[in-house]
């Protein structure tokens, strides 16, 4: 399938692992992605903060420039833009006044055609449970999905039906083989942008997360959010300060768990780059408490 | 569109859906536009469709027909027979040259009170954009 | 010659706040045909109705028109008046001013405008109107009573005890409903099945009552007074009469580990089964669903054993069709599983329940008679998490509305845990306490202050187990939106009361308004609440809305009051306004010509063929004709014929086409 792309802000840059991944599996899912040309930054939490109309005009001017190129559904792998787009997209269909005005700011037709889509929903519908059946690999290891907090939420934005206890991503790991564990934390705050400002904060909800699924034996977290990825991964060390203990559970995109699925070389989904290592196979692999080891060895 | 233009509007509703989902409304003070008067008949199985085209010769802008829910008919049936006699009607009437945005056909039950106050103001403004109705009189004043 | 009296009604402020009520009544007096109009402050009044009686026999008015309120509200009010007064009271007619205008509009021109259509559109119809005269018709003293609840039970008793007959089916083998299902009742804690089971045999035995249990009814048809239900009664596979109750084939049937309803899936059953020791009738059935005979045709291990011969397996439904005059429909409720709130847990992790279930668990007839213990391993709870508002007032993921008896369940479920066990905790997560009943707010501070019982205001974000225990994850908004964690051994949760199943199907069989809950409608909220808009047919108990059993009960008497009113008289008048096919002088007699597709419309089986014959017993010609009892005055079959013979009285041709042609005029 050709599906429009907006690649957003992290994807070129701290979470470039998410983007190499998922461009990496795309041909294998018979997924054709689109960018959208000359896009903008999405505003994410600064914009909402400062200024409730530039909030919405910054997604409005992504989302014409995809109806401009005729693309009647838009991909968004991070969950902050998508939120922030799909949140767009309703207010704005919502109140016509508001609709001419954000027309007007970013100059540009506006008809809100172009559906917003976040990774689940586009990989449950590329993987499905018979494609899952021929994969050339897979990926057998007890995995904790954490979805975090904007891929379910609010329910009037995102309309879904469970995300208390969301299931997708679940699904999807299942289908490579892995064996998702039932825990606490599925959506538990990760701190989120505090993690600039509060850190301490970061590490103290992060080790909630780490501890809960080193105890039910996750051999991995597996996220589809850059944000929950550098929470949970880049701020290890603040984790393991304020909690006291060493986690070594490695934290991988749900793309990257796919890509290893389907065979492709760790190096060409970004394995490297992660600050926890990702070591899962054989004699290189790190015994639960053990103190995380920095990038190198990937197996 | 001109702003000064009224339509006239005739609501011919059935006795214990529509009329008493407009009595709640009314009960609630929705608000809603003045341009509409209901003509009230036990059942949407009552109502002939003669009457509408006799409505727009008498120079009606606009018609809205509503009953009850599809199963929840007072009278078992007749909102289904109000429903067929519509689906062959409407193309009679098109034919004839009665413009089909000008006929609303709904379904509004006694609790839904908001609803018949939408239904009341969407068709207004949408009778109001397509102006006064003019095309059927003509065609009467020739007959007549 | 027309002399319509037009009285236009201020309705206090009602209507006179947005319309210009004097200018309507001097529009409306231009009016040719209107030999009288004025305005009134309030119609419906006694000196407002005076006005009514004093016009008629002054100005000799042939028609009035009452320009106020909704019909729906008080046309059997003027109706009456005129009646009084010597005028045929089908030629009086309202102008719905009020819920159709003054509410609904802002003052001002187009608003009077409006108003005066809307009465000069009666006018115009009045002038058409004729002279009607009630219909008798005869009334069967038989009620139908619908569900063998507490709600049911109440209803059945007050009618029979009357002296009137009553058919009660229930739906499951035995009746009682859920109140047979409860250990103790709020606000007293009596014992639930002690002061139910005295009225349950009593059902059973009462010369006035026929009682079919595990049955359902088929179709309603007719009209108050002359309904005429079918029941089918489903095959037990007993001979109710051998069956001596002895409780043999239940011992010796080898398919013995089916989730039992009555225990709300907490208990087993088998499949030949009594619901309850105390079920009446306290007969068994066989779950033919799951019995090894129907399924595979091998065992039969409860017919061997039966001493009374009394097991038949192949029985069949039976149906019986049965005259009633008016029905009570007391359905009850259901329990909404929370499957929604996957965050809870329920169905993950064993040791979390429902309310219903825990009150099985604590009900001296249940799985663990009467000793609250846990489902996963069977030790006593030590520290019990009662999350109330699990699943109601949620718009978000529930039901927006209130179940009513949770607040008053839970500190009932939290005070009987701790009579039975002393050292146990008792939490309630809450967001309001509602206990605005008689002995209500007394009984929740006893919970409180007598029995300990921990009440946290806050809802519950988690549950999850740890280990052997569920971590239960909530705030303390009292304490500033604290956050809370308790290391449960049980969680019982205050589930949703819905509709029950069916309750859309039996709503559209008898023709009952529900609403968009499947809770059935009743004529009016505040002043109607046991009738429906549906003649002859009541409403009693939770079947209406979730009520406790107090509300059910007095609910159920109030509906008996209702069928006994009917009752009282040998016959019914039912308003004229039925369809009729013309008639003329010969040769014509009729434009008619018998083609029928009137038939073919009427919902009601109203339409007859008449033969009009010569003297010497010629046919002339076969022509529709109304029977006047069984005719609802839809008026589908006006809007079919074709050479327009058939007209509906107060909705004819004439009038509604005078109406139409009098506001585009």
């Amino acid at each position: 399938m050709k599906i429009g792309l907006y690649p957003g802000c992290s994807f070129e840059g701290s979470s470039r692992e998410y983007a190499e991944s998922l461009r990496a599996i795309a041909p294998a899912l018979g997924v054709e992605l689109e960018e959208v040309e000359g896009w903008n930054c999405c505003g994410a939490s600064s914009a909402h903060s400062l200024d409730h109309t530039l909030s919405l005009a910054l997604p409005a001017k992504i989302l014409a420039q995809a109806e401009a190129q005729k693309m009647e559904e838009l991909a968004v792998p991070c969950a902050a833009c998508f939120n922030r787009l799909a949140s767009t997209r309703t207010e704005l269909a919502a109140d016509s006044s508001v609709r001419a005005t954000v027309a007007g700011m970013i100059n540009m037709p506006y008809a809100g055609t172009t559906a917003v889509r976040n990774i689940l929903e586009v990989l449950n519908r590329v993987l499905t449970p018979d494609a899952g059946k021929s994969l050339p690999k897979s990926f057998p290891h007890k995995v904790a999905c954490y979805y975090g907090c904007l891929l379910v939420r609010p329910k009037s934005v995102v309309h879904h039906e469970r995300m208390e206890d969301p299931m997708e991503m679940d699904d999807l790991m299942k289908r490579i083989g892995a064996t998702p564990i039932d825990w606490a934390m599925k959506t538990e705050c990760c701190g989120a942008s505090f993690s600039i400002t509060r850190t301490d904060i970061v590490g103290r909800l992060g080790g909630r997360i780490l501890e809960d699924a080193a105890a039910r034996g996750a051999e991995a977290i597996i996220v589809a959010c850059p944000m929950c990825h550098s929470n949970l991964d880049m701020r290890r060390k603040e984790i393991e300060r304020v909690v006291g203990k060493k986690f070594n559970i490695p934290v991988l995109y749900v793309t990257q768990a796919i890509g290893i699925a389907l065979g492709i070389e760790p190096k060409a989904l970004g394995l490297q780059r992660h600050f926890v290592a990702v070591a899962l196979e054989g004699k290189n692999k790190v015994p639960q408490n053990a103190p995380a080891r920095r990038s190198a060895a990937v197996s | 569109m001109d702003s000064q233009f009224e339509p006239k509007i005739l609501a011919f509703v059935c006795n214990w859906c529509t009329y008493a989902g407009a009595d709640l409304t009314g009960t609630s003070r929705i608000k809603y536009a003045t341009n509409v008067r209901i003509v009230r008949f036990p059942c949407t199985g009552r109502i002939d469709y003669n009457l509408l085209l006799r409505a727009f010769a008498q120079g009606a802008d606009g018609i809205i027909v509503s009953g009850c829910h599809p199963n929840d008919c007072h009278y078992t049936s007749g909102n289904f027979h109000a429903r067929r006699r519509w689906m062959v009607f409407r193309q009679m009437m098109e034919y004839m040259g009665i413009d089909m945005r000008r006929v609303k056909f709904s379904w509004v039950s006694a609790a839904e009170g908001a609803k018949w106050a939408e239904v009341v103001n969407s068709a207004v403004a949408d009778v109001r954009e397509l102006g006064p109705s003019k095309a059927f009189q003509a065609m009467a004043r020739e007959v007549a | 010659m027309s002399r319509i009296g037009v009285f236009i009604c201020h309705c206090g402020e009602n209507i006179s706040a947005t319309v210009d009520c004097e200018k309507v009544a001097k529009t409306v007096a231009g009016v040719p045909g209107v030999a009288h109009s004025v305005d009134y402050k309030y119609m419906c009044s006694d000196p407002g109705q005076n006005l009514i009686r004093q016009a008629i026999k002054e100005k000799e008015l042939t028609g009035v028109v009452v320009a106020a309120c909704s019909p729906r509200m008080h046309e059997p009010t003027f109706r009456r008046t005129c009646a009084e007064s010597g005028l045929n009271p089908f030629l009086c007619e309202m102008a719905n001013l009020r819920e159709h205008c003054s509410w609904v509009h802002a003052k001002g021109d187009a608003t009077t405008k409006k108003a005066a259509d809307l009465v000069s559109m009666m006018v115009e119809k009045v002038k058409r109107n004729k002279p009607l005269f009630p219909i008798k018709v005869p009334v069967t003293k038989t009620a139908l009573v619908i569900g063998g609840g507490i709600a049911g039970i109440q209803a059945a008793l007050d009618i029979a005890n009357a002296g009137q007959k009553v058919i009660m089916v229930e739906h499951d083998p035995s009746i009682g409903g859920h109140m047979s299902q409860l250990s103790e009742t709020f606000p007293t804690l009596d014992c639930s099945q002690c002061i139910l089971t005295p009225r349950m045999v009593e059902i059973a035995q009462h010369q006035n009552i026929t009682l079919y249990t595990y049955a359902e009814v088929e179709s309603l048809t007719g009209f108050i007074g002359n309904f005429t239900a079918r029941i089918r009664k489903k095959a037990k596979s007993i001979d109710e009469k051998a069956c001596t109750g002895c409780g043999e084939c239940a011992t010796a049937c080898p398919i013995k580990k089916i989730p039992s309803e009555f225990n709300a899936r907490l208990g087993l059953r088998s499949a030949i089964y009594i619901p309850f020791p105390q079920a009446v009738p306290n007969k068994p059935v066989i779950d033919r669903t799951r019995c090894s005979y129907f399924k595979t045709g091998k065992c039969k291990f409860c017919q061997t054993k039966c001493p009374a011969n009394a097991i038949h397996f192949d029985q069949q439904d039976e149906l019986i069709d049965i005259e009633v005059g008016s029905v009570v429909v007391a359905t009850g409720f259901n329990i909404k599983e929370t499957s929604f709130f996957p965050e809870y847990g329920y169905g993950k992790y064993k040791d979390v329940l429902t309310g219903l279930q825990f009150e099985r668990l604590l009900s001296a007839s249940g799985p663990t008679l009467g000793e609250p213990r846990r489902p996963s391993d069977g030790t006593v709870p030590k520290k019990i998490v009662f999350i109330a508002c699990a699943g109601s007032r949620d718009p978000a993921k529930g039901i927006e509305y209130c179940s009513k008896i949770c607040c008053m369940y839970t500190a009932k479920h939290a005070m009987l845990y701790k009579h039975k066990v002393h050292d146990g905790d008792a939490y309630v997560f809450y967001m309001d306490i509602r206990a605005g009943g008689k002995g209500y707010d007394e009984f929740v501070r006893r919970a409180i202050e007598e029995d300990q019982v921990n009440y946290i205001r806050g809802r519950v974000s988690r549950v999850y187990e740890r280990g052997e225990k569920l971590i239960v994850r909530g705030a303390d908004t009292l304490l500033g939106a604290q956050p809370v964690e308790i290391e449960a051994d049980m969680v019982v949760l205050a589930t949703a009361g819905i509709a029950n199943d069916g309750a859309e199907e039996l709503a559209q069989k008898l023709h009952v308004s529900y609403d968009a809950h499947h809770f059935f409608s009743e004529a009016h909220p505040k002043l109607r609440p046991v009738e429906t808009n549906t003649a002859g047919i009541f409403l009693a108990g939770a079947c209406q809305a979730p009520k406790d059993i107090p509300d059910s009960v007095g609910q159920a008497s109030a509906a008996a009051s209702k069928v006994l009113g009917l009752f009282s008289a040998d016959e019914l008048t039912r308003e004229p306004l039925i369809a009729v096919v013309n008639r003329s002088a010969p040769p014509v007699f009729s434009t008619c010509v018998g083609c029928f597709t009137c038939q073919t419309a009427c919902p009601y089986n109203a339409i007859e063929r008449e033969e009009i014959k010569t003297r010497d017993g010629m046919l002339i010609k076969t022509v529709a004709k109304v029977n006047s009892g069984l005719c609802q005055g839809c008026g589908t079959c006006v809007a079919f014929c074709r050479s327009k013979s058939i007209d509906l009285q107060g909705y004819s041709n004439e009038q509604v086409y005078a109406e139409v042609m009098e506001v585009l005029a």
